[in-house]
């Protein structure tokens, strides 16, 4: 490549754009030192974290600031905690892990936060850890597969209704369903990417100590476009049940292909986010019927908790021309219900004691818009709340039919199924 | 032998698809020497116009798709002219181009971001969902319908190339900028024109895009890789080679999806590339 | 500038940054300047290629990787101390620097872009499905509660970072001033006539990629124990790529320093504006930022003082 160096004159005007850009960067990179002093005089109670709102996961890290947010105004309402106003003071990770330890070490030493808690993934949670442990906080977790397996730290509390063995017990309930139908044979197929990797290796050791025969067992690239090659791939082995580990644009993709290829198997579904959004319910509609999916909370009367309709109705008025996922279901009351974990504990305790914040926590089932929440001694929920539904009696793409009880049918949990199991699939997913 | 002959016509959809995307890229990188990273984030302005109009009117997606790339084709052309101004006037383009185009990239990434948020995009066209089944062979209308977009527009644009005066003069100005000149056509007009055409393109193959699959702003990144690998293993400066080569990735792709395990996909195509390289620089089908 | 004035500020700077790790116990510092040192690394290794010898690396992410996953491949067979992960990593990243230059480096400039990207792609494939290193699931890497000399674990990270960078930076400015520098702005400025007149391209090419491909992979060392959980999303970021350029460009690519100007300059925005005004408008900011650095000065910062100092010497 050949390069010239030409010698070109620089008129005063761009010399000073430089100038006053420069002055402006570093008037902007000293702003936060002037509102940290304004606030001193308040005192407020701040709980700082990290949050994705820009990069992959901000589909879900968007709405669960927002849900935060609403929590936040209704502490304030009733007075604060512990007499205090409470703030939240937040950074944009973009979905990379490296900015993370910084995030929290300006949280903790520059911006002063009284409290800390997570951001929104694993990749996003786990960087943090090292930092939270040397200084003894108290972590609400909101959204990682596992990330306590590995430190095994005593004040981390994950709000994923998982279970004590979170990478087990995931697909329990989609194989326990099974598991009474006399099948033989399955298909595992899931996501080259974290989430789904641990889903469908769970689902794995599932379907081994339940004697099925697994006869596919492949992964794909996250930048797959089509995916009727992997259907069909599927097909060919001939499963009784079908078990995907996915994100949200390729669990659209593979929810097509199986429609679009008429997929024969007794039993669809599994681990595959993206099916709980609004934006996919909609635009799948029908094809979503029949298909046993996880999922955390459904409006079906058996999960009518105390809290969460209020708490719904003002996520979708604040929702409204975001460009986020309207309906709210998913993330939304997590992400409200980890923080009010932490306020209530600080209510309960009296005072930001992060000792005596984690044995309070460690001990007591909280009662949130999510229901009863207890945490187990690895900080996982003490009994797994996974949520197996099943699609059924969808007729059009219309948005109002998801926000009424009737389209996603408990299965599993016991305690809160609502409605009966549709099987096999191919009969399911004709109503 | 059915799964063979599906693999086969899948990935010769799927190839024509990527075609559509890489299309444009034929053009500004293949012919012009203008390393556009940034025509998949085009790609995806397609896709969100597409989608907007497509949810307020109910227009089928394609026909948006075309309806827009006048609109483009307006915005390739002030965006070469910048370039030109900035690069292409005093002699830097090669990596300077390279980093105005990154800028562009995030921009227009944010930009879509901001307005319309991070939730997945969709459309609703009657034929997505609906399968042709030939014999043994099924056919997707969501596959099916992109695929003979993306041969109607790799026709025209050829067409385009070797039938029409301006055309020609695009091509000339790809082989000899000064023998143009001496012609008395206007280079800087020339390129303008064939940016503001691989731009127009983007329109289209956005279009295609929401119609294949949900959208949201950072899915751009996956093509990057893609749209230039194809280019340049059709050869730079072949239109026919753009098509052939993201034919052969498509089924290449499929193949490795259908028979070993889609997690090596990737590996294959770029490997294919990178054979190609080694073994025959200029590509498929190019002349220098 | 002088040799014997270059080492000075360069143990300077060292001995500066071992006393801010005592001195400062605000380790928010220490993580933001790790982030710019690697950043700086990856620049000045980046403009050996691209800078001095004029061939664009598309795919310098592969090459981070190359030392990330090296990292994590030894701290998981048998945690070996540091020097050796960083000098396994220097030997592979080198290894694989030569052979993509053997095979592509007699194409076109432009072709060997893409294959340094199609490599960067293949490589990432290799990662996510080697499960011994977590593939597309991740890896933990746990960090010391305790190291030698420094309150804490980032301080050594931060200072071996700033031993590393001087190192590159010594090494990049040494290949400058060498014959083999003149060798590769001859190449740069036309390989055909370089050629002609007897200068051994090729080899000087592939000690090019070799240099910067184990420069790039000992910046990825340290990267595990940074991050705690590694997964190839992550490693093979497009950012470390973009800016891996841009940080060159914008400082200037002809001297040894540009790079690092680049680096300083933009690092410090990207690391300042993620902790301020975080939001997507901080990517927004730094993609203008880019377009209008590269319009006003497509010979980087450097490029342009030296017009400038040209300038008033002609007139004055």
């Amino acid at each position: 490549m050949t390069r010239t160096f030409q010698s070109k004159s620089l008129p005063a005007t761009r010399r000073q754009v430089l100038r006053t850009a420069a002055a402006g960067g570093a008037m902007a990179a000293t702003s936060p030192f002037w509102l940290n002093l304004a606030r001193a005089a308040d005192a407020p109670i701040k709980i700082g974290f990290s949050m994705a709102l820009t990069g992959g996961l901000a589909g879900a890290g968007k709405p669960a600031l927002i849900a935060m947010q609403i929590w936040r105004d209704d502490i304030n309402a009733k007075g604060g905690l512990l007499g205090r106003q409470v703030e939240l003071v937040h950074y944009d990770d973009q979905t990379q892990p490296a900015n993370v330890p910084k995030i929290y070490t300006k949280l903790l030493n520059v911006d002063g936060v009284d409290l800390v808690v997570s951001g929104y993934g694993t990749n996003l949670i786990a960087p943090a850890m090292p930092i939270i442990m040397r200084k003894g906080m108290v972590f609400m977790s909101l959204f990682g597969l596992a990330a306590n397996d590995e430190f095994k730290y005593d004040r981390y509390f994950q709000i994923m209704p998982a279970g004590p063995e979170p990478k087990i017990d995931w697909s329990r309930g989609f194989i326990e369903l099974a598991k009474g139908k006399e099948l033989e044979t399955i298909a595992l197929v899931g996501a080259d990417a974290e989430f789904a990797k641990n889903a469908v290796a769970g689902a794995r050791t599932n379907a081994q100590n339940a004697g099925f025969k697994i006869v596919y067992d492949e992964s794909y690239p996250p930048s797959t476009t089509d995916y009727s090659p992997i259907v069909r791939a599927i097909q060919a082995t001939n499963p009784d049940i079908v078990y995907v580990g996915s994100y949200p644009p390729d669990s659209a993709g593979m929810v097509r292909a199986a429609n679009e290829l008429d997929l024969q198997t007794k039993m669809f579904g599994g681990g595959m986010v993206g099916l709980q959004y609004a934006s996919l319910m909609t635009s799948l509609g029908p094809m979503l019927n029949g298909i046993v999916n996880y999922d955390f909370w459904v409006p079906e009367p058996t999960l009518n908790f105390p809290g969460i309709q209020e708490f719904l109705a003002k996520y979708q008025a604040r929702a409204k021309g975001q460009g986020v996922d309207p309906l709210g279901y998913y993330l939304p009351p997590f992400a409200y219900a980890y923080v009010q974990v932490l306020g209530d504990a600080i209510t309960a305790v009296g005072s930001l004691d992060q000792q005596a914040l984690g044995d309070y926590i460690h001990k007591t089932t909280f009662n949130t818009v999510i229901g009863p929440v207890q945490f187990g001694a690895n900080g996982e929920w003490a009994k797994s709340r996974t949520l197996m539904v099943q699609y059924q009696n969808i007729t059009s793409n219309d948005l109002e039919q998801f926000k009424h009880a009737g389209k996603r049918i408990v299965l599993y949990p016991k305690e809160w199924v609502s409605g009966k199991f549709k099987f096999p699939y191919t009969e399911a997913k004709k109503a | 032998m059915d799964l063979f002959l599906n693999a086969i016509v899948s990935g010769l959809l799927l190839g024509g698809f990527y075609a559509a995307v890489s299309l444009g890229l034929s053009i500004s990188f293949g012919q012009l020497d203008i390393v556009n990273i940034a025509h998949p984030a085009f790609v995806i302005t397609g896709s969100y116009v597409t989608y907007m109009v497509n949810r307020a009117l109910g227009l089928d997606p394609v026909l948006i798709g075309l309806v827009f790339s006048p609109l483009f084709f307006v915005v390739g052309a002030a965006v070469y002219y910048v370039y030109y101004v900035s690069f292409e006037k005093t002699g830097q383009e090669a990596l300077s181009g390279l980093v105005f185009f990154f800028g562009l990239m995030f921009i227009i990434e944010i930009s879509l971001i901001m307005v319309y948020g991070v939730d997945y995009r969709l459309v609703a066209a009657p034929y997505i969902g609906v399968t042709w089944r030939l014999g043994a062979v099924d056919l997707p209308l969501r596959m099916f319908v992109p695929f003979v977009t993306a041969l109607i527009m790799t026709l025209a644009i050829h067409l385009f190339l070797a039938r029409t005066f301006a055309g020609r003069a695009v091509l000339a100005v790809a082989q000899d900028r000064l023998a143009l000149r001496l012609m008395g056509a206007d280079p800087v007009k020339v390129k303008q024109l064939a940016f503001g055409l691989s731009i127009a393109t983007a329109a289209v193959a956005g279009s295609l895009l929401i119609i294949i699959g949900p959208v949201e702003p950072s899915v751009d990144r996956l093509y990057i890789g893609r749209v230039f690998a194809i280019v340049v293993l059709g050869g730079m400066g072949s239109i026919g080679g753009t098509l052939v080569a993201a034919l052969i990735l498509g089924v290449a792709e499929t193949f490795v999806a259908t028979f070993y395990g889609p997690s090596w996909a990737p590996a294959v195509s770029f490997g294919i590339l990178l054979v190609t390289l080694a073994v025959r620089p200029q590509g498929i089908f190019g002349r220098y | 500038m002088r040799s014997l004035v270059f080492w000075s500020v360069s143990a300077l700077i060292f001995a500066l940054g071992l006393v801010a790790t005592k001195l400062l116990a605000n380790e928010f510092f220490f993580f933001a300047g790790y982030a710019i040192l690697q950043a700086t690394i990856m620049a000045v290794a980046w403009n050996i290629l691209g800078g001095f010898t004029g061939y664009v690396n598309f795919g310098s992410a592969g090459f981070f990787a190359v030392g990330v996953y090296t990292s994590v491949a030894l701290n998981k067979a048998f945690d070996p101390p540091l020097i050796v992960m960083l000098l396994a990593a220097a030997l592979i990243g080198g290894l694989i620097g030569l052979a993509t230059g053997y095979l592509t480096l007699r194409l076109r400039g432009v072709y060997f872009a893409i294959a340094t990207l199609a490599m960067a792609i293949v490589l990432e494939t290799v990662a996510n499905n080697w499960a011994y290193v977590g593939g597309a699931t991740g890896a933990y890497i746990l960090t010391p509660k305790t190291v030698l000399f420094f309150d804490d674990y980032i301080e050594f990270l931060f200072a071996l970072m700033l031993l590393l960078s001087l190192g590159a930076v010594a090494i990049a400015r040494q290949l400058q001033l060498s014959r083999i520098g003149q060798g590769l702005s001859a190449i740069r400025d036309d390989e055909i006539a370089a050629e002609c007149m007897g200068v051994p391209t090729l080899r000087l090419k592939l000690v090019s990629t070799t240099i910067m491909g184990a420069l790039m992979a000992l910046a990825g060392v340290p990267y595990p124990f940074f991050v705690t959980y590694v997964d190839p999303l992550s490693a093979f970021d497009l950012t470390i790529a973009v800016n891996a350029i841009a940080m060159p460009m914008i400082g200037g690519t002809a001297l040894w320093f540009g790079p690092v100007v680049g680096a300083l300059l933009l690092g410090s925005v990207q690391q300042i504006v993620t902790v301020t005004v975080s939001s997507a408008v901080n990517v927004l900011i730094v993609g203008v930022l880019l377009v209008i650095f590269i319009v006003v000065a497509p010979q980087g910062i450097v490029g342009l003082i030296r017009d400038q100092w040209r300038k008033r010497r002609a007139h004055g």
